[in-house]
Order: structure tokens, then sequence, then C-alpha cells
């Protein structure tokens, strides 16, 4: 098969990738362009582990087409600490414990992220419900939602 | 052994010292490995459950352009079983059994050209569960296989019978005021990492290999991988990757031979990573069971006899964790009478590996369960009835050892009074109790010290870090040297970069790892001590270590400064050269670990679903070293012993295939499935550990089972005895009794 050449831009940079017309975003990510914070779990949508922002919503980059980057804007964990340092979200996965083996954290800050940028005051039920398209095996979710909370709570009111 | 009031860094929460890699993904995984000129590799798996291999012909595969190599069950000619699973040779045992592999440029060319290769089959009927295995005239999985080696024996399908046994049973029983009994079902699950297995190997010319690969012990892949290929441990060299989960499911081999032997016919890198389905299909799941429970006890609550029969499916090849299964069924109580049968048996499913306590789970839920019952008999409180008859200091364990300081009857006073205990549940709402056990293991681990010219403080060791336990590692560094946590880093050394190291398992790292990095850091001290004298012109035994420097002893006449650790490491050149600390050891004493859970649950009672409402573990850590990732390890298992009890199972259909193969359908628990876990930690220092630690990994995965049972008990009034407490195995059992 040809390869498709697609004009993107990651994390802020314009990128030129050649990608096979059934690569997955998640396929461009890792293996075109080397961002391999992104991680594959399941490849079938159920696990989170692969979750980006495509212009501006959270998707399951195992999903979307590579060549479906086109144009488009994408935003992963390698963009979420910015040259300040980590983002808060980032830090309150730390400072909890939030993170036992670490493969599902990229997925679940991307996806915690985009649920405070929408609703920065979410209740312990909606950070469960939004993220309950993220698993974790490890953590039994308990400090992953205490970690959320904390860090809607400071974004809310920096100290 | 230290005395709590001393510790300064043991049980704070410091951050991780390879977080920031985590939580910005630049931690690399097993997949996430590429080198130049690297082929992708692919299984071929068995499309039937059971069938004889009369032929397998790579030509096909091998004749498409961008395939470089094949391979079937001939080229892994070692190993034993181990092999046979690796690459099946004469028979398929379970549908998704790996039969032939492919390189290929691409991971698509790969897929493709798997359907080239030809395998000619005898379809056999598959066995896929207990019954079928053990009645009279089963199809036979192995017919070699003779029950404990015993070849006067016709071939069975049970590998192997465990038995335990002390007292008077049938004395035992007769003596009894109540005799509760019950059978109990646990099905086939999965440890559900989220990261599927993966490795990249290869080899030069003069057969040495390298191997990076997601593993729980790269010193087992070393020797199985060499095993399978019949070649020398010091032939391969295995650098681990951060592992994504194991939970005991990676401390086996699947990929890595067949790797190497893709890039030895190749002459290329050869990554291979499986796909969730080949993860559920071919890997990992541990056994489903059937246990019978039945146990004696006076009006007053005494037991007087109890019997278990266990038999645990082994997959495809004998070795089902029946054997911890025994050693854990009874182990909260101390007995005079009872008597423990274990059967290991073959069935066409996937090889089983170790998950989480493996077999304690199964053979607990069977006898928490009949304790309950009891207890409703007898009409007492479950944690009285417990209480009334826990094993303690001094007690002698159904498997043999008496028991040294222990935390059971601890952990069950703490949860008799916890709040969460003495609020009743809500309206409409069951609640359920149950204990859990492991025994935790020692074995061998090696560890080094380095100091830095500045003073920064290197660990290396060889336990993959699964959990955290690099933070842990630092604290007892931090403890012992008497230096801040933030000088010190932990590494996890490859099979060069590293001395022998036994894998992160069995409740193991903590505990006995963290021995020997405490005796490294004692080496150091004493290195320390040595230069501080010769700097000082003293003898060694005036010098004292105190707050991380050396300092004279009192009553020593010396005009000196102290000198720390950092001075020390800048003058090492002049006093002896770089400080270097290590130990090796055969940890002993690992110092069993109890809890105690419960749990409040809700029956949708049109829908037959379960709610968990709320869930308590309390648990005894010996010393908790970081309380974090001590109540991590509490949810974490707690989690998944409710998916286990609720939801989580493999559906077979009639062939003996998996219709459930991915995270859709094979249910785990989400975010919203869960309330928060509350935990609270006991310590009964371990006598054998400087500190005081116990492993504490496993155990939480073993109560749940039952307390979840126990609480829908409680809810409904009436018993499901076996596992999933699924939404249609609910409704089916409630349809029933109204």
């Amino acid at each position: 098969m040809a390869k498709v050449h697609v004009s993107t831009t990651v994390n802020g940079q314009p990128m030129d990738v050649l990608v096979e017309p059934n690569d997955s975003l998640l396929d461009t990510l890792r293996d075109g362009l080397g961002l391999t914070g992104t991680k594959e779990g399941c490849a079938t949508g159920d696990c989170g582990a692969c979750s980006v922002m495509l212009d501006g919503r959270l998707v399951c980059s195992c999903l979307v087409l590579g060549a479906e980057a086109e144009g488009k804007t994408i935003d992963t964990i390698e963009g979420v600490a910015d040259g300040d340092g980590l983002h808060v979200i980032q830090q309150k996965f730390l400072e909890h414990a939030a993170l036992q083996c670490g493969i599902c954290t990229p997925g679940f800050i991307v996806a915690a992220k985009a649920l405070l940028e929408k609703n920065p005051n979410p209740d312990e039920t909606t950070i469960r419900y939004w993220l309950a398209g993220n698993l974790c095996r490890c953590t039994g979710y308990d400090k992953i939602v205490r970690a959320v909370q904390d860090a809607a709570d400071e974004l809310a009111s920096p100290a | 052994m230290a005395e709590a009031v001393d510790l300064k860094a043991i049980g704070t929460r410091p951050v991780r010292p390879d977080g920031v890699e985590k939580v910005t993904g630049r931690a690399n995984f097993g997949a996430d490995l590429n080198l130049p000129g690297m082929l992708h590799g692919k299984i071929l798996r068995s499309p039937h459950a059971h069938a004889r291999i009369k032929s397998v012909d790579l030509s096909g595969a091998l004749a498409m352009d961008g395939v470089l190599a094949a391979v079937s069950g001939k080229d892994i000619p070692g190993g034993g079983d181990l092999g046979d699973n690796v690459l099946a040779k004469d028979k398929a045992l379970y549908h998704g059994h790996a039969v032939a592999a492919v390189a290929a440029r691409s991971a698509y060319i790969a897929e493709l050209a798997l359907d080239e290769i030809k395998v000619e089959y005898e379809v056999l009927n598959p066995v896929m569960s207990i019954d079928d295995a053990i009645a009279d005239g089963a199809t036979l999985v192995n017919e070699s296989l003779h029950t404990n080696g015993d070849t006067s024996q016709p071939a069975s399908n049970i590998a192997a019978i465990t038995k335990f046994e002390r007292g008077d049973v049938d004395q035992g029983f007769a003596d009894a005021d109540v005799v509760v009994e019950g059978e109990y079902r646990v099905p086939t699950a999965h440890q559900g990492y989220i990261e599927p297995h993966a490795c990249t190997a290869t080899i030069n010319e003069e057969g040495k290999a390298t191997v990076w690969c997601c593993t729980q012990g790269q010193f087992d892949v070393r020797s199985m991988t060499a095993n399978c290929l019949n070649k020398q441990v010091s032939d391969i060299r295995v650098i681990p990757s951060e592992i994504g989960g194991g939970f005991g499911g990676k401390t086996t081999i699947y990929l890595e031979p067949v790797a190497v032997k893709l890039s030895e016919i190749s002459g290329r890198p050869v990554k291979m990573v499986m796909s969730r389905e080949e993860v559920f299909r071919a890997t990992g799941p541990t056994s489903a069971t059937l246990c019978r429970a039945k146990v004696g006890a006076k009006k007053d609550g005494t037991i007087t006899a109890a019997t278990a029969w266990l038999a645990y499916e082994a997959g495809a090849f004998a070795g089902a964790p029946v054997g911890p299964g025994c050693m854990s069924v009874l182990a909260p109580y101390d007995l005079e009478n009872f008597r423990i049968e274990g059967h290991d048996v073959l069935v066409t499913k996937p090889k089983v590996a170790a998950y989480r306590a493996p077999g304690a789970p199964q053979s607990m839920h069977a006898m928490e369960c009949a304790i309950d019952e009891l207890a409703r008999k007898l009409d007492m409180d479950p944690i009285d009835l417990r209480l009334k008859n826990a094993a303690d200091e001094g007690t002698v364990a159904p498997y043999g050892p008496q028991f040294p300081a222990i935390g059971l009857r601890a952990c069950l006073e703490a949860a008799k009074v916890h709040p969460n205990y003495t609020t009743p549940p809500a309206e409409g709402q069951g609640r359920g109790v149950a204990v859990g056990f492991w025994f935790n293991i020692g074995m061998q681990s090696s560890a080094e010290i380095r100091i830095a010219e500045n003073g920064a403080v290197t660990i290396m060791e060889g336990s993959p870090d699964i959990g955290g336990s690099r933070a842990s590692m630092c604290l007892m560094a931090a403890e012992t040297l008497g230096i801040p946590y933030e000088n010190i880093n932990a590494h996890v050394g490859d099979t060069e970069a590293t001395g022998y190291c036994n894998t992160t398992g069995g409740s193991r790292t903590t505990f006995a790892t963290g021995m020997a990095v405490i005796e490294a850091c004692e080496d150091i001290i004493a290195q320390c001590k040595e230069r501080a004298a010769l700097t000082w012109e003293l003898d060694v035994d005036q010098v004292d270590w105190e707050d991380g420097q050396a300092i004279p002893k009192p009553g020593v006449n010396a005009d000196v400064k102290p000198l720390s650790l950092a001075d020390i490491a800048r003058s090492a050149g002049r006093t002896g050269g770089p400080l270097l600390g290590r130990a090796s050891l055969n940890a002993q004493g690992p110092g069993a670990s109890f809890s105690v859970n419960w749990t409040d649950v809700e029956v949708d009672r049109e829908t037959g679903k379960v709610d968990v409402k709320a869930f308590t573990g309390v648990q005894d850590a010996g010393r908790a070293i970081h309380p974090s990732y001590v109540e991590g390890q509490m949810q974490g298992g707690a989690v998944q012993g409710l998916g286990w009890a609720l939801n989580e199972e493999y559906i077979y259909d009639a062939d003996g295939v998996m219709e459930n193969a991915g995270f859709l359908d094979y249910r785990v628990p989400v975010t919203s499935d869960m309330p928060m876990i509350d935990t609270q930690i006991v310590e009964v220092p371990n006598p054998s550990h400087p500190y005081g630690v116990r492993g504490v990994g496993e155990t939480p995965i073993v109560a749940p089972l039952a307390a979840t049972s126990n609480a829908v008990r409680d809810a409904l009034g009436f018993r499901i005895n076996d596992l999933p407490l699924s939404p249609p195995r609910v409704l089916a059992a409630i349809d029933e009794n109204e």
C-alpha cells in the first residue's frame, strides 16, 4: 500500500509524517513520530491508555486513523507539562501516589485534564463517570480520583 | 529492630523517584523500544482448543515479500512444558496456543504472512471444566500424565494431589453442635494488566542474545529463555523495561525465545507485541476452581473440625497454584482437626500463571463463605467467630511452621471497633466480612550502593518496580544511612548490571530486596567509619555513624568536625577509592500477612446488578515503609478481588473458544463501578526484618471474593455459592428463590 502524507500539529508543533492507510493515530504517534508516551492497552477503544486530544476533543487514538490527523491539532501526554514544569494534575498524581505501574497514567492525565478544562469543579461522581473509559488495574481508582479532586481544588484557588 | 519512634524516613510519603518519568510519558515500557533494522514478529495461534498437529508448512509465509524468518515448534527445542507452551509441538492444547511465528519488515506484513502458514490439525475433544476432566473416561489432555507420577495407575488429567491433615476430623465433626458445608465455584480470571506482553530481541554471530522486555523478573526470563533454546544463561542478557502491571502474569515467558530465534534466522532485531486478544487467549489466567468446605463448631463458636476439598484447573500443563490454595484455606484458624486435599487438574485452557496470592482467593472464598454460614447458624458476629478461633503467635499453621508474631488478631480487633463496622449497613444493603491471608516469600536478592562524588546515593537492585518499590528502597536507605530521601535514587539493573535477584512476586520485594538494600547501606556505613578513622587517625571502633555523618564516639578525645557522606565521598580517592556497598542474601522469615475486609452492597432485584457501596480493608503491613503505596496495594487488590467476585470470567463456547477476549466483554472494574476503598494499616512488626516489614501486595485480593459473596448473601437473604455474582447469575438466583 502506498503511504499517505499527513500534515498535522502535535503539541503545538507542525509535523509531517507518512502513514500506512491502515495505521491508527496511535500507531502514527508512537511509530511515525516517536511519541511513545501514548500507550496501547487494547487497540479497541476499551482501556483509554491511548487517550489524546484531537481538535480539543478527548479521543482514543487507537480508534482514529493516522490519515485522519491531516490538518488537525493533536495534544498528547508529552505536551501536558509546559516549559515551567509539571502540570498541576501531574503533580497531584505524584503527591497522591495515584500511579503504581504507570502504564495507564498518561491516558488518565490527558483525560483528567480534559475534564477540568470542561468542568473545573467536578464532584466525585462526575470524575468517576468521566474517567470510566480509562482502565487502571493497579490502584483501585481511589487515589486517582483524589488526585483529580485535589488538582481541581488547586486550580480553583492556586496555593 | 529500629523502634517506630526513632524512624525519620520510614512512614513518610515522598514522591517516588521514577514518578516524573511516568507522569510525562517518558518512561519506557515493553513496547516502547525500537531498534534500527528491526523486524516485527507475529504468532500463529491454534484455532482449536485441542488438536493434534500433523504438519506445519512455513513455505508460503517465507515466500512472501518482506518476510525474513519463520519458525514452528521444533525451533524451540528445550524448556519442557514451558517450551511446549511457547510453541506447540505435537498438540495444540488450547484455543490460542502458539503454533508458529514469522518476522517481517512490518507488523502488517507479518499478520498477512500468518495466513500463508499451512497447519494440518486432527481435532480432538476439548476438556473445559474440572467436572469433565476428572470424569470417568475423560479425554486426556496429556496421555502420558499420571497422578503424582505414579505410572502404576492409568493416565489421568489429575497431575497431583496434595494433602494436609491433623487430628481426628471425624471425632471433631462428631463433637460439633453445628456443621455447615458447601460447594463453591470460582471462574477462570485474568490478571488484566493494562500493558500487553512485549519484547525485542537481537542475537549476534557469537550467539550472544540481548532481550528487552516487560517482566517481573529479568533473571527468570534469562533462565527460561536459555532453557527453551538450549542455551546457557550467560549467552543471554535481559534488560527489563518499565512494566505496565503484572500481578504474577509476567513471571513467565511467551515471546522471548521466539523473538531470539527469529532474530537468529533473520540476522535482525525482532520486536514482538501481543494484542489484547492474544493476552486473553494465550497468557495468564488463573485457575477456575471447584472447592468444597465443611466446618463444625461448638455452640460457643469453637471450631472442632474443618475440611477442604479443592480442585484447581492448571490449564494445559500441570502446575495450578493448588499448593498455596491448600496452605491458605485454613491458615487464619487455630485448629486441632482438619483435612485439606488439593487437586491439580489439566484442562484445555491456557497454562495458568501466577495471579496475586496465587491460589488463595479461590480456596479462601469457599472457606470464608462457610465460616460466614457458621456465624449465621451460631448467631454470632462474624468477626467475633473469627476472633474465637484466630491463629496467633505460636499457632502451628496447617502447612507446618509455627507462626511467629502475626497480625490477624490485631486486624480483627481493629475491624471490630472501626467506625465503618460499628455503623450498620444502610437500609436495603447487605454486609459481608472475610479474612485474607498470604504466607509471603523471601528468596534471593542483591543490592549495590554507589556513592557519587557529591554524596548522592545510587541503589542498584534487581527487582522490577511494579508499584513504587524504588521509593521504598530509597526510604529504607535514607533511614539506614541517616540522609535525606531526596539524595537517593534507585535503579533496576539488567542481568549484566546487577547481582542475581529473584522475580518481583510473592510480596517479596520490599521485604527481601529491601533487606539487601539495608545491608548494603550498613556496608557503606562501615566503610565510611573506616575512612573517617583513617582521616582522623583513630581506631575504627572509636567512630560512630549518626544522622548521616561520622563522628567520634562519646568519650573519644578528638578535635575533629563530623564527616558527612558527601565529605567522605569527596575525598574517597585519598582514603581507599570509591565507596561501593554491597549485599546479597537469601531472605528468611518473610512474615505471614493477614487482612480483614468488609463490604456493603446493594442488589438491584430487577436486573441482578450488585453495587459496591462501601469497602474497608484492614491489613497488617508489619511496618509500612511508604504508607501511600501500602494503601495502594490494599485498594488495588481489593478492586481486583471485587472485579473477580462481580463480573470477571472467561466465557467459552462449546468448542472451547473464549467468547469475551477483550476489555469490553471481559469486564474489569472501571472508575464509576467503585466507591472509595477505605484502608487501615495495622503494624505488627515482622521480627525477621530490620524495620519489621511484611509483604503487603498479595493479601488484598484474597478476602474480597468471600466478603462480596457474604454481603450479597446478607442483602438477598439466601446464598449464591458460585462466582461471579454477575447480573445474569444473580437475577436467575432471585427468580429461583422468589
